[in-house]
């Protein structure tokens, strides 16, 4: 399982990467494995108010539905659009072309208080 | 993606409005020979309305080319695991249709004394099938018997004042998904009980979250793996031990019906889905049946009405003095539930039991001649259901989903794919006891192809189905951004986004 040791995550199975107020969210390699094939991706628009811990949108696997949950609080500034085309990307790059939101993070405290990768992976391998 | 030229036969592709010509029409409709009125034109909404002109031979080629697309269980083989797509006797639909049946008048039960007549035998029958005792016809569908048994028990554990303490419902992870859906719903947490190797659910796990909070267990005999709950009476037993009821979720009832009981095994109360082990028909929307079966312990909560019979001989419509309530008007859906009893009495017990026997063996035939060729995370016999997993193929690049999409160039219906969720890329076939030796062959030796398939030349199934009107659809567009208007996209530039794409 790939964990970059430059993001912070959720026990949610997402991951944010922050630059400046910018953050970029996703999820995880752990949960795309778990979901298997990505065949639906539901994001908010551009605009829409995040607060941490609400429902933002769902990812579609061939196995199951699973709710998205916003990681830190904030405006949407950009949904990854390639992704209403080609959904894999999010197995195939969960870290990379298959990230799903841009954030402008509220509090950059919030990212800080997430998990670093050691105790995500640990969360992964307890469960 | 596939290109074939469409001549002048669409196989109903086109709409009755894009066929025919002005002027045509189906029937000859005599002229008014009356005075005229007239509607005033200020009532009129618009002054003429598009409609589709055809003649009769158009009309009936129309639907007919939309019946031929459709497929049924009438039309072939359609081993949708956990669906029991049986056939479905004729001779049900001739009963319903009886005019004693079909014209009784809801709002007048106890007119018609021959209806309820078979609504109590049909509650007797199903008390003797199951081994719990006390029936109620009326939930509307397998997951709505569900929510009532999960209810009751909750109502008895509200009367025995033990409901504050006892929240969570254990549900193994082999479960259908209405289980866990059912025990949220009716205000309990779920807590999942891991399957053990064997594929049977893991007792020692069990036994460390049994205590004085659990309020049920609900279980699936035989479980979603087709496979045999082994010690399922010592967990009965085990959960009856700190207060716990035991729900059985009659679902796979037709792998053991005329053999097990579910009372026998310690079950306290069971739904059944009466389109599945007694070959009422399957989905459109309804009407369903799920009928809720109790023990003597939990029948003061079924829901109303129940049919009983008073000491003249007059049947009548009865409320359970702690029924959980009504779950939808009048009685039932009596329809099925006839077509259920005509099942019943056309086969008898020693039809019943060869019902269950033939699903099993039928099943394990299938088991057997795909087992070189597929993984079987679980070896052992099962009964009416077998659960492969397309793992193998995986590795080639092959998806279950694309194998079961080449089943349909071989004229098959796929199975069920992706559940249970516990088994990677899982195939679950249930070819059910009306399949005959040559229609499980000819459905073997298709998937043995195409296993072959997937080694050769991995690449050309994700092509598949290619001898089909329609290739491969993108499924998920379809339900989640459907067109339902007419004109579509085509037509209309507005409607081009999110439109369903070969």
């Amino acid at each position: 399982m790939e964990l970059p040791a430059d993001l912070r995550y959720t026990s949610e199975h997402e991951w944010v990467r922050l630059d400046g107020d910018e953050g970029t969210v996703g999820i995880t390699d752990f949960a795309q494995e778990q979901l298997g094939d990505v065949v639906y991706v539901e994001l908010p628009e551009a605009g829409t108010q995040l607060v941490q811990g609400d429902t933002f949108g769902t990812v579609e696997s061939v196995k199951a539905v699973s709710d998205l949950f916003a990681p830190v609080s904030g405006e949407v500034l950009e949904r990854n659009e390639a992704l209403q085309d080609a959904p894999e990307l999010v197995n195939t790059s969960p870290y990379g072309d298959g990230w799903l939101l841009k954030l402008r993070v509220e509090e950059p405290a919030q990212v800080d208080a997430l998990l670093d990768a050691a105790s995500y992976r640990s969360e992964t391998e307890s469960a | 993606m596939i290109e074939r030229a469409i001549g002048e036969e669409d196989f109903g592709a086109r709409l009755a409005f894009d066929r025919g010509a002005a002027g045509r029409r189906a029937v000859a409709v005599p002229q008014w020979q009356g005075r005229e009125t007239p509607l005033p034109a200020a009532h009129l909404l618009r002054d003429s309305v598009r409609l589709p002109e055809l003649s009769q031979g158009e009309l009936v080629r129309y639907y007919t080319a939309l019946a031929q697309r459709n497929f049924g269980v009438d039309t072939g083989s359609y081993p949708l695991g956990s669906c029991s797509m049986k056939y479905n006797p004729k001779v049900n639909d001739v009963v319903a249709s009886l005019p004693g049946f079909a014209n009784a008048h809801p709002a007048e039960p106890e007119a018609a004394q021959g209806t309820l007549r078979i609504l109590l035998d049909l509650q007797r029958a199903l008390g003797a099938i199951t081994g719990l005792p006390h029936v109620s016809l009326a939930p509307a569908a397998g997951a709505q018997g569900e929510l009532a048994g999960i209810l009751m028990i909750r109502r008895a554990l509200e009367q025995r004042g033990e409901l504050g303490k006892r929240r969570r419902v254990l549900v193994p992870d082999s479960a259908h998904g209405t289980n866990p859906a059912t025990a949220a719903m009716a205000g309990f947490t779920v807590t999942q009980i891991p399957t053990a190797a064997d594929g049977a659910m893991d007792r020692a796990a069990l036994a460390a979250e049994l205590d004085g909070s659990v309020a049920a267990m609900m279980v699936t005999l035989p479980n979603t793996l087709g496979l045999w709950e082994t010690g399922i009476e010592e967990a009965a037993r085990d959960l009856h031990r700190v207060g716990a009821f035991v729900y059985g979720d009659g679902a796979n009832l037709n792998a053991i019906v005329g053999r097990v009981r579910y009372g026998d095994l310690g079950i306290d109360i069971a739904h059944l889905n009466l389109h599945k082990t007694f070959s009422t028909p399957h989905g459109g929307g309804g009407p369903g049946a799920g009928p809720v079966c109790a023990s003597t312990a939990l029948a003061p909560y079924l829901p109303a009405p129940v049919v009983v019979e008073g000491s003249t001989g007059t049947l009548a419509l009865h409320r359970p003095r702690e029924s959980i309530g009504q779950l939808q008007q009048f009685h039932g859906s009596v329809g099925v539930l006839v077509r259920a009893y005509a099942y019943i009495r056309t086969l008898g017990l020693a039809g019943l039991r060869a019902v269950s026997e033939n699903a099993d063996l039928n099943a394990n035939y299938l088991r057997v001649l795909l087992e070189p060729h597929y993984d079987l995370p679980h070896p052992r016999r099962v009964l009416h259901e077998v659960v492969f997993s397309g793992s193998r193929q995986r590795k080639a690049g092959v998806r279950a989903y694309d194998i079961v999409k080449r089943l349909i160039d071989y004229g098959l219906h796929p199975p069920t794919v992706y559940f249970p969720l516990i088994v990677d890329e899982a195939l679950m076939i249930e070819p059910t006891e009306t399949e005959s030796r040559e229609d499980i062959e000819r459905y073997a030796a298709a998937l043995v192809a195409i296993a072959e398939e997937a080694e050769r030349d991995p690449e050309a199934l994700e092509e598949a189905p290619q001898h089909t009107p329609v290739g491969r659809l993108d499924e998920t567009r379809a339900a989640r951004r459907p067109v339902l208007r007419w004109p579509g996209p085509e037509t209309e530039p507005c409607g081009s986004k999110g439109t369903v794409e070969r």
